[in-house]
């Protein structure tokens, strides 16, 4: 059987590849589906915690993120259009209209 | 059952506002303003009305207690004040009426759950319906570049923090096998839960909640989004969600986690200090209006994590009165710039408000009394919220900390006093045009007004009830 901490590990792998394609990616739909790869690491976690558990509310909560996550996809990529249709660019360092 | 009667009522009346958008003509859409501050007010009645019954509802999901109670007739007041005083901006930027409204309605739907929840998914369920329906209101100026860019920095960063709050919510439940606040208490103490995955828990959702409430070190969108939101819009950003997102903070660290109260106080001493200053220097540059009262607002968290910090009764009352009167006083000032800016939010530099005092003394006056009240004058509600925070923080033994958060209040007493030196003593450059004050904006000022005062001359029932309602705070 695989143990618990693995799973944590892939999950806590996972989130950081998350984190680090948000801060290092300059394309704003890169960064977008790094919020993604950020809840789905956590999803993960709330599995396998499950499992652990031997509870099924773990899995449930797993469906209100999802259901979380697309509504804010829904939004996320309707903003994004709406830049890109007044910029004709993905590119965040392009967004620059407010400055210190 | 009426636990969640306020939430339920404002999203019919969401719907209702969204669906009669579609059916009525283009002459009529104001009934959409009032539709909307009816769903608002019976909310703030139907809060009133479980406050009566209060208890917990929904398996203990729900708990209906003085502190919910006192969040929901906050963040709702906000609200009403925001669609009063958003009639006119409405039609004077053509936007259209429908969708604004039922994206506000929808907002304190979630802001009203965050505020009486009790458990950890539905206080991220409230936290996100919050914040979806904030981000579509922050980009609500399509054609503005600004407006654009302001949507797309809330809505990542914003996701970007729900993520780590998310992350620390599952190793929560994995630490202790539960997500309900009082649930996980219990587990702790018992010894059951894991410690090292506590810990770091406990950073991820320290991490995501400071984003929301944008205290320092994670304040960095908070003052483009604020400038590139509509006015209105950052009159209510800057106050409602805010508000809400310090209400679960508290509720979930003292309910939950305290005690490891030791070490988490020392993250939000750092992030208190962090916020005060970085808000008050960095505000010291600025030419924008907006973006010297975003970030005043960084700056006026901090004060908040001040009383936060203390972790007493006494504190939590102080930073719950604080919020109040931040609220009516940063309400005011955004609607003033609001009215001020004029069709395409033209002018909202701090250099167009030169000669104000003379050319429209009333709107002048009531400037001058929001941004008294920011100081901390004496006999306005910031004078109150600020010396309850200290004085929390000095029995405390937070002394060091109140220090420092002296003088950075005079610090910011130096921005804010820059306005009315340009207001009443410069010469106007250009003559900026005014329309002469419409109703519903007449009416928001007024009534903040009245609260900044009201809060400074009488702040005693506010404050007891505050103090009644911050019960579950433990005994350090």
């Amino acid at each position: 059987m695989v143990p618990l901490s693995w799973y944590l590990v892939l999950s806590a792998v996972l989130f950081g590849l998350g984190v680090a394609g948000f801060l290092f990616k300059r394309n704003i739909i890169t960064i977008f589906m790094s919020i993604e790869l950020m809840l789905n690491a956590v999803n993960l976690s709330f599995v396998a915690f499950s499992y652990y558990w031997r509870q099924i509310a773990g899995q449930i909560f797993v469906f209100f993120v999802i259901v979380v996550a697309a509504a804010e996809a829904a939004v996320g990529l309707a903003i994004i259009i709406v830049v890109f249709r007044n910029r004709q660019t993905l590119n965040v360092d392009d967004l620059e209209a407010m400055k210190f | 059952m009426d636990g969640l009667l306020p939430e339920i009522l404002l999203s019919v009346f969401g719907t209702l506002v969204m669906v009669s958008d579609a059916l009525t003509e283009e002459s009529h859409k104001d009934w959409l303003g009032v539709i909307s501050l009816v769903g608002i007010y019976s909310a703030v009645m139907a809060a009133l009305i479980s406050y009566v019954n209060r208890g917990t509802a929904f398996h203990g999901m729900i708990l209906v207690d003085g502190y919910a109670t006192f969040f929901r007739l906050l963040v709702f007041v906000i609200g009403f004040l925001t669609v009063l005083a958003s009639f006119s901006y409405l039609k004077r930027d053509g936007l259209p009426q429908g969708e604004y409204y039922a994206l506000i309605l929808f907002s304190l739907a979630g802001q009203g759950l965050m505020a009486a929840s009790s458990e950890l998914i539905m206080i991220f369920l409230g936290l996100e319906i919050s914040s979806i329906s904030t981000y579509i209101l922050a980009g609500f100026l399509r054609h503005d570049a600004k407006s654009n860019e302001s949507a797309l920095k809330y809505f990542f960063l914003g996701s970007f923090a729900t993520a780590f709050l998310l992350y620390g919510v599952a190793l929560i439940y994995g630490a202790t096998g539960s997500t309900r606040l009082d649930a996980i208490r219990l587990a702790i103490e018992k010894g059951e839960a894991g410690g090292k995955l506590l810990a770091v828990a406990t950073a991820l959702m320290f991490v995501g909640f400071a984003f929301k409430v944008s205290a320092a070190p994670f304040q960095i969108w908070t003052p483009d989004v604020y400038q590139g939101a509509p006015s209105p819009v950052t009159a209510f950003l800057s106050t409602g969600p805010k508000a809400a997102a310090f209400a679960i903070f508290m509720r979930v660290f003292f309910t939950a986690l305290p005690d490891s109260s030791e070490a988490w106080m020392w993250l939000l001493w750092i992030s208190a200090l962090l916020s005060m200053t970085i808000g008050n220097f960095a505000a010291l540059m600025q030419t924008n209006i907006k973006r010297l009262l975003a970030y005043s607002s960084i700056a006026h968290a901090g004060y908040v994590l001040v009383a936060f910090a203390s972790r007493t009764r006494i504190g939590a009352a102080a930073a719950m009165f604080y919020l109040a009167a931040y609220a009516f006083m940063n309400i005011g000032a955004f609607v003033v710039v609001s009215h001020y800016s004029s069709r395409g939010e033209r002018y909202v530099a701090i250099d167009d408000y030169a000669g104000l005092g003379h050319r429209y003394p009333f709107l002048a006056a009531l400037v001058t009394i929001y941004l008294l009240s920011l100081i901390g004058i004496p006999l306005t509600g910031g004078f109150f919220g600020k010396f309850y925070i200290f004085r929390a923080a000095v029995n405390a033994d937070l002394i060091w900390l109140t220090v420092l958060g002296l003088l950075n209040s005079t610090v910011a007493a130096y921005y804010y006093l820059r306005i009315l030196v340009v207001m009443y003593m410069q010469e106007p450059k250009e003559s900026t045009p005014l329309d002469p004050l419409p109703a519903g904006i007449a009416a928001t000022l007024v009534v903040s007004a009245a609260a900044v005062f009201y809060l400074g001359m009488f702040p005693g029932r506010v404050l007891e009830f505050a103090t009644q309602a911050a019960l579950f705070v433990p005994p350090r």
